[in-house]
């Protein structure tokens, strides 16, 4: 068993509106930032997963993604890094 | 008529709930999340409140509750369930009601009374009520902002599904009168089967002059009559 430590961005879903990045696009225009054209926020998820290889974590994360950390309704998902840790497996 | 009040780490209406349910000739009692069994129990109803934290999503970790796995079963069955806003987050984040809650348009946290449309009285929560009527009821959260992709907000149009409208005192819906940015002013709607309703204000905080209003409770009257139809 390896240990690896999996990214999943969850974002909100295009054309959906996002409050809190319209609110920071007007923080960044009115900063000087005359030339940002959208902001969106979403989040970062981290999670140290045991797993029998790379593809089996990814399969996990993805499971995960479905049943909890994302809402199809409203956001998307993507594992967005995965490295094996060192020295953590069996 | 026994009714279930669903309480989760968080919930903090779970006793007006209870009041408000006892106030209406009911007998409540509370489960907690971690019990099973739903059997025997006339309507289950799931309170208000912020669900741990609201982490991750309002009311996505009470979903993965034990106990949510029996409010599934009683609800495809085809028993009464009333979601009052954490309610209405968590039967939405479990799949009863379609759409999904998300943040404020405005961002912040609302907490005022609002007005609300009854948009049909042939329901088992809306009957003492007349179709058209204008409702007094608080509101008081940050994640009530009712979003649905374009087909499933046709569906639930089409299918009459929408209970309750957000509205200005001539009872229109307009920008204004919606506090949170609710497509089509939605603030309450029923599944396809009409037997669960979710809902981001709280009739259960509208029961007694005292405190402002006491145009909630025909919601609990009108479950009960209905309940009471059912037994006879």
């Amino acid at each position: 068993m390896s240990h690896f430590r999996l990214e999943i961005r969850v974002k909100p879903r295009p054309g959906l509106l996002d409050p809190q990045g319209k609110a920071i696009h007007h923080a960044l225009n009115s900063l000087g930032w005359d030339g940002v054209a959208d902001v969106r926020v979403g989040k970062a998820i981290y999670i140290d997963v045991a797993a029998e290889s790379q593809q089996a974590a990814l399969e996990v994360a993805d499971a995960m993604c479905r049943k909890l950390l994302a809402n199809p309704v409203t956001e998307d998902y993507e594992v967005s890094g995965i490295s094996e840790l060192e020295g953590a497996g069996a | 008529m026994k009714v279930a009040v669903v309480t989760f780490p968080g919930s903090n209406c779970d006793y007006d709930l209870y009041k408000a349910a006892q106030q209406v000739g009911a007998e409540p009692t509370f489960i907690w999340h971690r019990e099973r069994g739903l059997d025997g129990y006339d309507a289950v109803l799931l309170p208000g409140g912020f669900s741990y934290g609201d982490y991750l999503r309002a009311g996505a970790i009470a979903r993965m509750s034990p106990v949510m796995e029996d409010v599934i079963a009683y609800a495809t069955k085809g028993g009464p369930v009333l979601g009052i806003c954490n309610g209405f987050q968590i039967l939405c984040e479990a799949g009863l009601l379609p759409g999904a809650l998300v943040r404020n348009s405005g961002l912040k946290f609302a907490s005022k009374d609002v007005l609300l449309r009854v948009e049909r009285n042939n329901t088992i929560f809306t009957s003492s009520y007349t179709a058209g009527q204008v409702l007094r009821i608080p509101i008081a959260h940050g994640e009530g902002n009712y979003e649905a992709d374009r087909e499933t907000l046709e569906r639930i149009e089409e299918g009459g599904q929408v209970v309750f409208r957000y509205v200005d005192s001539a009872g229109d819906t307009t920008d204004d009168a919606n506090p949170n940015g609710s497509w089509h002013g939605i603030a309450g709607l029923v599944n396809e089967g009409g037997n669960v309703l979710g809902m981001m204000p709280h009739p259960e905080r509208a029961m007694e002059d005292l405190l402002g209003s006491t145009d909630g409770i025909g919601v609990f009257t009108s479950l009960i009559a209905s309940l009471s139809a059912l037994a006879s």
